[in-house]
């Protein structure tokens, strides 16, 4: 009884699981249209997510922007091309950093939140008992969630960005002796806007996969407490590996449509 | 009025584990119907299965022109709409005190104002003996408090069916003694169908009108209360008179070889204890569906156990022999 049942794992099981995943997804986009908007859920979450992230972002933005001043300054110096730091810094900082540590803050700090939140709820029954008042938790709860990632991961990657930016500012015309004149004068050389737009667009899908998968593996918890811990593992992981992939296949579809400048 | 509900032909497994299997029952409307079982006989699982949280494998749940088995999810929530559920931990919301937790289904569903809402509210944690608790968070309070206020939670909208899922365990008897009277006041007032899970033998014994008894992955029996208290069947004998003797052991099911030792013991199940008579509604007006004391004992020619319906007969099963044997 015990042997059939743990044998019982099938090769299949990933697949159905990505499955479920997808339909999940599906499912709160159909709830996404639903009236009436929780407006009260959504601005409580919202700030709930950028509490948690906002002071570990700008943390992480500035290290991050100093070791891209580093590398990017030591290698431009290497050329002669010190003229150009700032936009080699904008670039780096705008299109990769930025989008990235958004990434990490968003479903390290603010999936996992989601996750054990959603967790706890379902092992209490308390998601059980919400559908037996009537009351859908995908409209209630998950919508204004995943909505609130999304809005936060936003806000987030423009507060990488300037910072970052700033960071690597201070870094190379301070300690690398470089001159304001050139970093902001260059800016304009490499970079364009849709560098930016580009990076928003980023961090909106982000937001959204970082949501949806710590909103499926909370309502999906089971087991108890130590479900919960497990879900929220799974989730974080799962958002990182779902995460870097979607960047790549982003980051290479903006090189097809939008070409760089100067080329 | 409550609303009848059909049962037929349930089963439900989880990962090829039977949990039970051709379930078929039919609880009368207006009708309080009680059902027991041993832990983990999925009496739980089919308090869900009748709300929809879980999808049988087969068979049909009939309310109204419903079939809860293979009906989508908005006309699920349509249903739901008849139903007040109390779950076996309360399944308080955690970030709401326990006024909030109350108020949420009237927010929701109705249009009524603040003041209005108060009032209900506070009518009905008063009915459940929580005033002066409201504005604790469910993590502050008792576990038999939040099945309460659960409870007052679950009465708020004036639900046509009501399920429990162990209101009484957690509470002291005194309270249970409260509770199983609110229950049958509640049936006579707004004549809900009940639906009850219960482990107390007593709730069992003295408030329904029909018993059911989950075992074994079956449903052992379902029917009028004095059926039941006049069963031979081992099992439901056993379980109704909260004895060791008979086929139910610790674990599950006993083996062959602890019943022959049973037997070989000469240990017997005592003689049936005598049927209490039903709980009536405080008011001392009859219930609608209730039915005269004996009356199904006459109507199929059964004997009842002597003493039985007698107004002094303890309702407690323990008293119930010690007076038999002083008899005897
Ligand atoms: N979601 C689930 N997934 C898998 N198995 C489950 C699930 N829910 C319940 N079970 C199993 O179903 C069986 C019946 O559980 P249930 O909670 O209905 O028991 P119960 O009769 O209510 O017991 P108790 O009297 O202790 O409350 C148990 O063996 C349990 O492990
Ligand atoms: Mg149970």
């Amino acid at each position: 009884m015990r042997m059939s049942e743990r044998s019982s794992w099938q090769p299949t099981a990933p697949l159905r699981a990505t499955g479920n995943l997808f339909g999940f997804a599906l499912d709160v986009f159909r709830a996404l249209p639903r009236r009436p908007f929780q407006w009260r859920e959504f601005l409580q979450q919202a700030w709930f997510l950028a509490s948690v992230t906002i002071v570990p972002t700008a943390l992480v933005a500035i290290p991050f922007g100093a070791v891209i001043a580093l590398q990017v300054g030591g290698l431009i110096k290497q050329f002669g091309a010190q003229s150009f730091a700032g936009a080699a810094m904008v670039l780096a900082v705008v299109r990769e950093a930025a989008p990235i540590a958004t990434a990490l803050l968003i479903a390290g700090a603010g999936g996992s939140a989601i996750c054990a939140d959603l967790g706890s709820r379902k092992i209490r029954e308390e998601l059980d008992a919400m559908r037996v008042l009537g009351i859908d938790p995908l409209h209630r709860l998950v919508v204004p969630r995943v909505l609130g990632a999304m809005f936060v991961a936003f806000f987030l990657n423009g507060l990488v960005s300037v910072v970052g930016v700033i960071g690597g500012y201070i870094f190379n015309v301070i300690l690398q002796g470089g001159t304001p004149g050139a970093y902001l004068a260059s800016f304009t050389a490499l970079a364009q806007l849709p560098d930016l737009w580009a990076g928003e667009i980023k961090a909106l899908v982000f937001g959204l996969i970082a949501g949806i998968v710590a909103s499926y593996k909370g309502m999906n918890a089971g087991g108890g407490p130590k479900g919960v811990g497990d879900a929220v593992n799974q989730s974080v992981v799962i958002t990182f590996m779902l995460l870097f992939f979607a960047n790549f296949v982003m980051q290479a579809i903006y090189f097809q449509v939008v070409p760089p400048k100067g080329a | 009025m409550g609303v009848e509900i059909r049962v037929e032909g349930l089963t439900k497994s989880f990962g090829g584990q039977v949990i039970w299997r051709d379930v078929t029952l039919t609880l009368p409307s207006g009708e309080i119907n009680v059902m027991l079982g041993p832990s983990g006989t999925g009496k739980s699982v089919f308090l869900k299965c009748l709300v929809g949280l879980l999808k049988p494998d087969r068979g049909h749940i009939y309310i109204e022109s419903h079939d809860l088995a293979t009906c989508g999810e908005r006309e699920l929530y349509e249903v739901r709409k008849l139903f007040g559920v109390l779950f076996q931990d309360g399944a308080l919301f955690g970030s709401m005190n326990l006024y909030d937790n109350v108020a949420f289904p009237l927010r929701e569903h109705t249009r009524r104002s603040e003041s209005e809402i108060r009032s209900i509210v506070m009518e009905k944690i008063e009915l459940v003996g929580l005033l002066g608790a409201e504005r604790k968070l469910p993590g502050e309070i008792s576990g038999g408090m939040r099945k309460r206020a659960g409870l007052a939670r679950a009465l708020v909208l004036d639900p046509q069916i009501m399920l429990f899922d162990e209101p009484d365990s957690g509470l002291d008897p005194v309270r249970t003694a409260y509770l199983n009277q609110l229950i049958v006041d509640l049936n006579q007032q707004t004549g809900a169908t009940f639906l009850i899970v219960t482990h107390d033998i007593n709730t069992a014994r003295t408030v329904p009108d029909n018993i059911g008894l989950l075992y074994h992955r079956h449903l052992a029996m379902f029917g009028p209360r004095e059926m039941c208290l006049c069963s031979e069947e081992p099992v439901v004998r056993q379980f109704l008179n909260a004895q060791r003797i008979g086929p139910i052991g610790m674990a599950e099911e006993k083996d062959a070889d602890e019943l022959a030792a049973e037997a070989a013991s000469g240990a017997a199940l005592p003689p049936l204890p005598p049927i209490p008579l039903q709980l009536e509604p405080s008011n001392g007006l009859p219930r609608y569906t209730q039915r005269p004391a004996g009356q199904w004992c006459l109507a199929h020619g059964v004997k009842p156990p002597p003493g039985s319906f007698q107004p002094n007969v303890s309702t407690a099963p323990g008293a119930a022999f010690a007076a038999e044997r002083g008899r005897a």
